[in-house]
């Protein structure tokens, strides 16, 4: 079972025209020196461990379903990213983001900014509590929705292994019409973005658990390393 | 080797999560040797484009690639080689940095909405002959990666992004 089901995917997304570049590419294949097999290095200066739990961050508590959001990551031959920034943000239970250009009239919670930051620990393992973001429609006023979705920012051991996505939920019946999701045409890739439920990772009496593990693509994975620090 | 988790377009509302207080200051206070890398996020009409967020990445004046942590809550004292800015509503960004040594060049990651995923490209502040990416790169497209020294003597260099169409910049992919 995909997340597709048996309808016909929708339309994959493909961006703003105006901001899609027409030349292909250039591999950076041709520079065994190249500074982005290197990346930036985070620690307990960058990120407070209350960063990742984004239902503490007021005085009073957020609405909506508390849930905690777990997994490791690691590359792609398996090898944990340790100590790595991973960042969270989303809409809250309502749908809405507390940005001021989310023109969607759902309402604001005063108790949820829908941002959060952690590290990843020795064995590449990051763990988030939030709350289950609301679905809302794209342009804030139309018709077509969005599948309720975090959004996740990733650093690798290399800078070229920059990973920018979004997480879905199991079982969620909006993202087999969700063109942004389908930009990912294979629906077994599809299916990575999916997080599974974890009873182990919930919080008795408190929050539901989802398990997401995320594997860093890039350079890393394939090129020889041991040369470049 | 297991698969890569795909990506996804940051959408519209990254600006409110991801950039921090002092992410363009890579450059310790009042460092003498301070440079000032600035330009425009322009689209394939030459509109600037706000709310762009460009993240540099690069080698300590020394050359070590190593970096240290504290980029997101900077001391005004480490050298950290990572730096994130946001572009404002006039498609201009900035960041204070110094020069990277071993290398003649920053490495940029661009992430804005309306981007199936983000982009890969870099600033050069020199264009030596024997550097392998630039030797690689059509003569024609050459000074879409190459940072240009602002006449005024205050060490500024422009370098402007363009997503498309004329002088398109050139991107690059790992
Ligand atoms: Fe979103």
């Amino acid at each position: 079972m995909t997340p597709l089901g048996t309808l016909p995917p929708p339309p994959p997304y493909l961006g703003i025209p105006q901001r899609r570049p027409q030349q292909p590419p250039l591999s950076l294949l041709c520079d065994p020196d190249a500074v982005e097999l290197t990346g930036p290095v985070f620690g307990p200066a960058d990120v407070d461990p209350a960063d990742a739990d984004l239902t503490r961050q007021h005085p009073g508590e957020p609405i909506g379903e508390r849930i905690t959001v777990a997994g490791r990551v690691t590359d792609r031959r398996g090898r944990p990213v340790r100590g790595q920034l991973v960042e969270l943000w989303q809409a809250n239970a309502a749908g809405r983001y507390a940005h001021p250009d989310d023109r969607h009239p759902a309402p604001l919670d005063p108790n949820f900014t829908g941002a959060g930051r952690c590290l990843t620990d020795d064995e590449g393992r990051y763990r988030f509590v939030t709350i289950r973001p609301g679905a809302y429609p794209l342009d804030g006023r139309s018709d077509v929705w969005r599948p309720a979705h975090l959004h996740f920012s990733l650093f690798g051991t290399a800078f070229a292994q920059r990973l920018v996505t979004q997480m879905y939920f199991p079982g969620d019946p909006l993202l087999a019409h969700d063109s942004i999701a389908h930009a990912v045409p294979e629906p077994a890739a599809l299916a990575r973005l999916v997080a599974a439920y974890d009873p182990a990772l919930n919080v008795p009496g408190h929050a539901l658990g989802h398990r997401w593990d995320i594997v860093l693509d890039g350079p890393a994975a394939t090129w020889t390393e041991g040369s470049h620090r | 080797m297991t698969p890569g988790t795909p990506s996804q377009t940051a959408g519209p509302f990254f600006g409110a999560a991801l950039p921090f207080p002092g992410g363009g200051d890579l450059a310790p206070a009042g460092h003498p040797e301070a440079v000032v890398l600035h330009g425009y996020v322009l689209d394939g009409e030459g509109a600037p484009v706000p709310e762009a967020l460009l993240e540099f990445w690069q080698p300590a004046p020394d050359g070590s690639r190593a970096g240290a942590p504290g980029s997101l809550r900077r001391d005004g004292v480490t050298f950290t080689g990572f730096a994130r800015v946001a572009t404002r509503g006039d498609g201009h960004y900035a960041l204070r940095t110094l020069p990277p040594g071993g290398v003649p060049y920053l490495a940029v990651c661009l992430h804005l909405r309306g981007l199936q995923r983000h982009l890969f490209t870099r600033a050069y502040l020199a264009a030596p002959a024997d550097d392998p990416l630039l030797a690689a790169v059509p003569e024609e497209r050459r000074a879409t990666l190459l940072a240009v020294r602002e006449p005024d003597g205050h060490r500024a260099y422009r370098f402007d992004v363009r997503l498309r169409g004329p002088g398109e910049t050139v991107f690059l992919t790992m």
